[in-house]
């Protein structure tokens, strides 16, 4: 019973944080900072009770509107596929947060419990296996719509993610032959160890360039600016061209939501996870000697909240990709993702594996 | 793919660029906020409902029709403007005044804003200065066009 209750509240946790976060990213700071880099202010008018702080209603603002809209649905579109698609996308999204570990384990009377929804020997392929089941919201918005535009839309995006899905798969592989495991919370506490004695062994120092390319392959699969061929808001017709209102928002919060995904994965795998440079479960031991005992609930704060801390520096990264970049023209969408950076993720491979057995 | 490579350090310095706007301009939002006055602002945003730009003093806003001493307009009804205007959007109905000096005045003058362009030709071809477009406003829309036909009474000024 006390099991159950306990996975209750850490799937309720996990959601609302991914929710309220995806929010925040899809919006607000999408707002702001592309604000902040054209040398503007951005949305900063939403209020409740002329009470305003620098905009932070604002996602709630449109989210009321969004619901409000009408939800239109084309006479001619399939009804019932056109309903599910965007409820597909959004799911299998959301579904990955269940595999990020947001901490180690915290002690509660008696009780360890794990910082992590789901804890399964394979949660780095049940992340990429989510990630990939993602694109059947896109093909199907794009069939049962039943529109050409939407139609070749979900196409490109068919095609996009499955070929950068390769590239994301083969960056992984490096990583996959040094880490001991699939599992995504002992990745982590491997990263926890240290190299050469005093630097943090975090993916990016062993795998640089997995990182590069797992970055680029990950940008590809949020569907994102400089790769949004699937969509293509300002000019070409995208795949969820006939959904309106609270459908149109689960696609652009499903897109969203993808940043975070990336994000979190990025600094899962790469970037330590929760771990703080040299902090182990009960203090920081400096590398030159020397400790500082912290009790164990200061300890799980400085985690989670290092973890906050990277996701959210990834969020800001990932936005100002979208803010910098033009659109790739199809052909070098496709070149870069066949020609560059599979050939680079597998160089990464057989390099890894001389320098291993050596 | 070595091109390919090349373009990937391009690719990297625009984002470094727009980085380092992001940053710059973050620094100069956070002294605001810390309330430290300088030079260069964060953004060039005027935030307008609330501030206004300076309108350059050759700025053509909404027309005003000037008055001698006595009240009465300057105007002497000779329809060059009406003549001139491009948009016809100026209607003068002539009257004679009893004054020999001034031998006409205007008894309607009327102006449709819905039409005017603020071309400004009717200040230049009025040879008493009788009509002026230099009151400032620019904010003179309407929710009805009945609204924006202006007649002598809203136009003196």
């Amino acid at each position: 019973m006390i099991v159950f209750l306990i996975a209750l509240i850490k799937v309720v946790l996990a959601l609302v944080w991914l929710l309220l976060l995806t929010l925040y990213t899809a919006d607000w700071v999408e707002r702001k900072e592309s604000a902040i880099i054209h040398d503007r202010i951005g949305a900063n008018r939403a209020s409740i009770f002329g009470l305003r702080i620098i905009g932070l209603f604002q996602p709630f603002a449109d989210a009321i509107k969004m619901i409000f809209k009408e939800d239109f649905a084309p006479s001619f579109s399939r009804k019932l596929l056109h309903t599910i698609a965007p409820f597909l996308s959004f799911f299998f999204v959301a579904v990955t947060i269940a595999a990020i570990p947001f901490g180690d384990t915290i002690r509660i009377g008696g009780q360890t419990i794990k910082l992590q929804v789901l804890d399964i020997n394979v949660t780095l392929l049940f992340v990429l296996a989510m990630m990939s089941l993602g694109i059947y919201g896109v093909i199907v918005a794009g069939w049962a719509s039943n529109n050409r535009f939407a139609l070749l839309g979900g196409i490109r995006g068919a095609a996009q993610l499955i070929s950068y899905e390769v590239a994301l798969g083969l960056s992984l592989i490096g990583l996959i032959m040094i880490y001991p495991s699939l599992k995504l919370s002992s990745i982590v506490h491997f990263q926890g160890e240290l190299l050469f004695g005093f630097i943090p062994k975090w993916g990016i120092l062993l795998q640089p360039l997995g990182f590069i390319v797992f970055l680029f392959a990950a940008l590809a699969e949020t569907k994102r600016v400089p790769f949004d061929l699937p969509e293509g808001e300002s000019e070409i017709i995208g795949f969820y061209t006939e959904y309106s209102g609270l459908k149109w928002g689960l696609f652009m919060m499903t897109d969203g939501m993808e940043i975070v995904i990336v994000s979190t994965l990025i600094t899962t795998i790469f970037f330590g996870g929760w771990q703080v440079p040299w902090l182990s479960a009960d203090g920081f031991h400096w590398p030159w000697g020397g400790e500082w005992l912290i009790s164990h609930w200061i300890v799980v704060i400085l985690q989670v909240l290092a973890f906050n801390l990277k996701v959210f520096f990834f969020c800001w990264l990932q936005v100002l990709f979208r803010w910098t970049y033009p659109r790739f023209r199809y052909d070098q969408l496709m070149d870069l993702g066949w020609k560059l950076l599979i050939p680079l993720s597998l160089v990464n491979i057989v390099g890894t594996g001389i320098i291993m057995s050596l | 793919m070595l091109r390919a490579l090349g373009y990937f350090i391009e690719i990297i310095r625009g984002s470094l660029i727009t980085a380092r706007h992001f940053i710059v301009n973050m620094f100069f939002h956070i002294l605001k906020v810390l309330g430290i006055k300088t030079k260069r602002k964060g953004a060039v945003t005027i935030q307008y409902p609330e501030e206004k730009k300076e309108l350059a003093s050759r700025h053509r806003s909404l027309h005003r029709i000037m008055s001698r001493e006595d009240g009465k307009p300057r105007c002497v009804a000779c329809m060059l403007c009406v003549t001139v205007c491009p948009s016809e959007c100026i209607y003068v109905e002539a009257a004679e005044d009893p004054d020999p000096e001034i031998q006409k005045y205007p008894a309607k003058f009327v102006i449709d804003l819905n039409r005017c362009c603020f071309c400004g030709f009717c200040v230049e071809a009025c040879p008493e200065d009788a009509i002026r477009m230099d009151t400032g406003r620019v904010e003179i829309a309407e929710y009805d066009r009945q609204d924006l036909i202006y007649d002598l009474d809203k136009l003196i000024g």
